[in-house]
């Protein structure tokens, strides 16, 4: 299995499409950092600005924990496109390229085989939210400093330097988590088809909508809430809170790691009666 | 002698399309196995049956007198196969290509054994060479390449001279010859063209809409058949005149210019040729057209 995987990720990291994801972030992060070390300062006004009359903010709140805060909240839609973008060619690309045909003739089970892509599929995931993790707050860090986090949600929390690290380093394994869903879920998809358009298409459509239905506050949505996995994909946000519910937390890692497994089974279950037409 | 390949009842239904329909085959240990049927006849179908691509509706197919559905893996060690055409990673060497199958089939990958299989087909001076680079033809031969990789003991070619010119027709021929004659492999050959078939094969299987239409030995089952022979000459007319005098009048099947097609028996072929000749009629050229839909036609008229 080790061999398979690590064939697996050769393959993944030898094409161009893999690069486009950590080219996105290397980019993205750096440009979203440039603007707020010029109008970072108009922005901390704004968001403070209900409270400015009441509270005095000192010390450098304009730094490298917010900047990786503010980045990780507003990449949740970019970041699973670039995972669906590999994570749907994965199975559907060697359909396209009909490498299939090579792989299948092997004497290695489709169990096997498959597990050994979505693992690698998988990797990729996780080292894409770690490169997001090095860039926007380790850049951040070096290009604005360290201070205190002000976060901004029912109320103003302002977490102690010391108490923050540790909190970014489960941010950013829920972000693994939920974002290894998304993985999973264009994985699903891209054992259906022949084509790794339809599956990166459709993950972000199914991705988009449960999104919305999420946000629209009307009851019957309110029921179906609970039953949507984008619900859970902000699992990250509760490391922020204070105190940290962590039976809240526990219980949506269960839910997320349920429909990875969930995806991939049902994935399993099809690849293993496929017929290989292509 | 060992059978290889002993496939029974063999059936594949696509929704309303039968595919393959009861199909009976044996092959034996060092036959080169002849896979004959015109396009959309149910070749592919099997063989990716046989290659566990596709699931079959129902039948039983045992190779190395093994159920192929519970050893597969144990079975497919012992297999190489193309089927149909041969694609690889474009974005890799055809070197690394090779190397990522036969780490996955947990074969010898190392420099020497990948360089050997390269040289066996001729691609060793592109081993380097990005795979999108290559022709329809340099892909064929990878193709066989990564068939013989593992060094298996039945190899399954469909159409391996499909895209190829003359001289690659040729060398693949000889390489299949070699192949079963001196390394001892049993070949399974798919093709629709019936002479290519004829240059290499022992045994043979044509099938059509699925079913057997005829098998067995190949110099058996061509000598049973006849040809359309086209004699060029240089004198049409005299030619005419003689030959209305002749028993060979009734196998005429047209005239041409500078042509005669005639419907014969293998053996009948000289005994025309040297009938013309002492009529001091100059013969040019003889060539037989044995089509595979014309060999099919005949076999099933002869049936009904």
């Amino acid at each position: 299995m080790y061999t398979l995987v690590k064939i697996e990720l050769y393959k993944i990291f030898r094409k161009w499409r893999t690069s486009i994801g950590f080219a996105a972030i290397g980019v993205l992060v750096p440009v979203i950092q440039i603007a707020m070390y010029f109008q970072g300062e108009h922005y901390l006004q704004f968001i403070t600005r209900n409270f400015s009359d009441n509270f005095v903010f000192v010390g450098n709140l304009l730094n490298g924990y917010l900047i990786a805060y503010f980045i990780l909240g507003s990449l949740t839609i970019h970041i699973p496109f670039l995972i669906a973008l590999v994570a749907g060619d994965l199975l559907a690309g060697e359909a396209t390229a009909g490498t299939y045909r090579m792989l299948i003739t092997r004497p290695v089970s489709r169990i096997k085989l498959v597990s050994a892509k979505f693992i690698a599929g998988l990797i990729y995931t996780n080292l894409l939210v770690l490169w997001l993790a090095v860039i926007s707050l380790g850049v951040g860090i070096m290009i604005f400093g360290i201070g205190e986090l002000i976060v901004f949600k029912d109320a103003i929390i302002i977490f102690a330097q010391n108490d923050i690290l540790w909190r970014f380093a489960f941010a950013y394994a829920f972000a693994a988590l939920s974002m290894s869903v998304v993985c999973s879920l264009g994985f699903l998809f891209s054992s259906l088809v022949e084509n790794a358009i339809g599956p990166i298409v459709t993950t972000m459509t199914v991705i988009i909508i449960f999104t919305i239905f999420s946000a629209i506050n009307i009851d019957f949505f309110r029921t179906i809430k609970p039953y949507l996995f984008t619900n859970y994909l902000s699992t990250w946000h509760l490391v922020f809170d204070d105190p940290v519910n962590y039976d809240e937390i526990i219980k949506n890692c269960l839910v997320l790691t349920g429909h990875i497994l969930g995806f991939f089974g049902i994935t399993l279950f099809l690849f293993k009666r496929k017929d290989i037409l292509t | 002698m060992q059978k290889v390949i002993e496939v029974k009842n063999l059936t594949k239904k696509f929704k309303e399309l039968t595919a393959v329909n009861n199909l009976d085959l044996n092959v034996y240990s060092g036959d080169i196995f002849g896979f004959l049927g015109p396009n959309g006849a149910g070749k592919s179908t099997t063989i990716r049956m046989l290659t566990t691509l596709i699931n079959p509706s129902s039948g039983t197919i045992k190779i190395f007198d093994k159920p192929l559905k519970q050893k597969r893996n144990e079975i497919l060690r012992k297999v190489g196969a193309i089927v149909e055409k041969p694609d690889f990673y474009g974005y890799l060497s055809a070197y690394k290509n090779l190397e990522i199958l036969g780490q996955i089939s947990g074969c010898d990958t190392s420099n020497k054994r990948i360089m050997e299989i390269l040289e066996t087909v001729g691609l060793e001076k592109r081993a380097k060479s990005k795979v999108k680079t290559f022709s329809h033809g340099m892909k064929q031969r990878l193709g066989l390449g990564q068939a013989l990789l593992h060094d298996p003991e039945l190899i399954i070619l469909d159409e391996p001279t499909t895209g190829l010119d003359p001289q690659g027709m040729k060398e693949i021929r000889e390489l299949i010859i070699y192949l079963a004659k001196e390394k001892q492999k049993t070949i399974f050959l798919s093709s629709h063209i019936l002479a290519e078939v004829e240059l290499v094969a022992n045994r043979m299987i044509i099938i059509n809409k699925g079913a057997t239409v005829v098998e067995g030995m190949v110099q058996d089952l061509l000598n049973a058949s006849q040809l359309k022979v086209s004699f060029e000459i240089d004198e049409i007319e005299k030619a005419k005149i003689l030959l209305a005098e002749t028993q060979w009048k009734k196998k005429i099947e047209s005239f041409g210019d500078y042509q005669i097609l005639f419907l014969l028996e293998k053996e009948e072929i000289s005994p025309l040729n040297k009938f013309l000749v002492e009529q001091g009629i100059g013969v040019h050229s003889i060539v037989p057209k044995r089509s595979l839909e014309e060999y099919f036609l005949h076999l099933t008229e002869k049936g009904a």
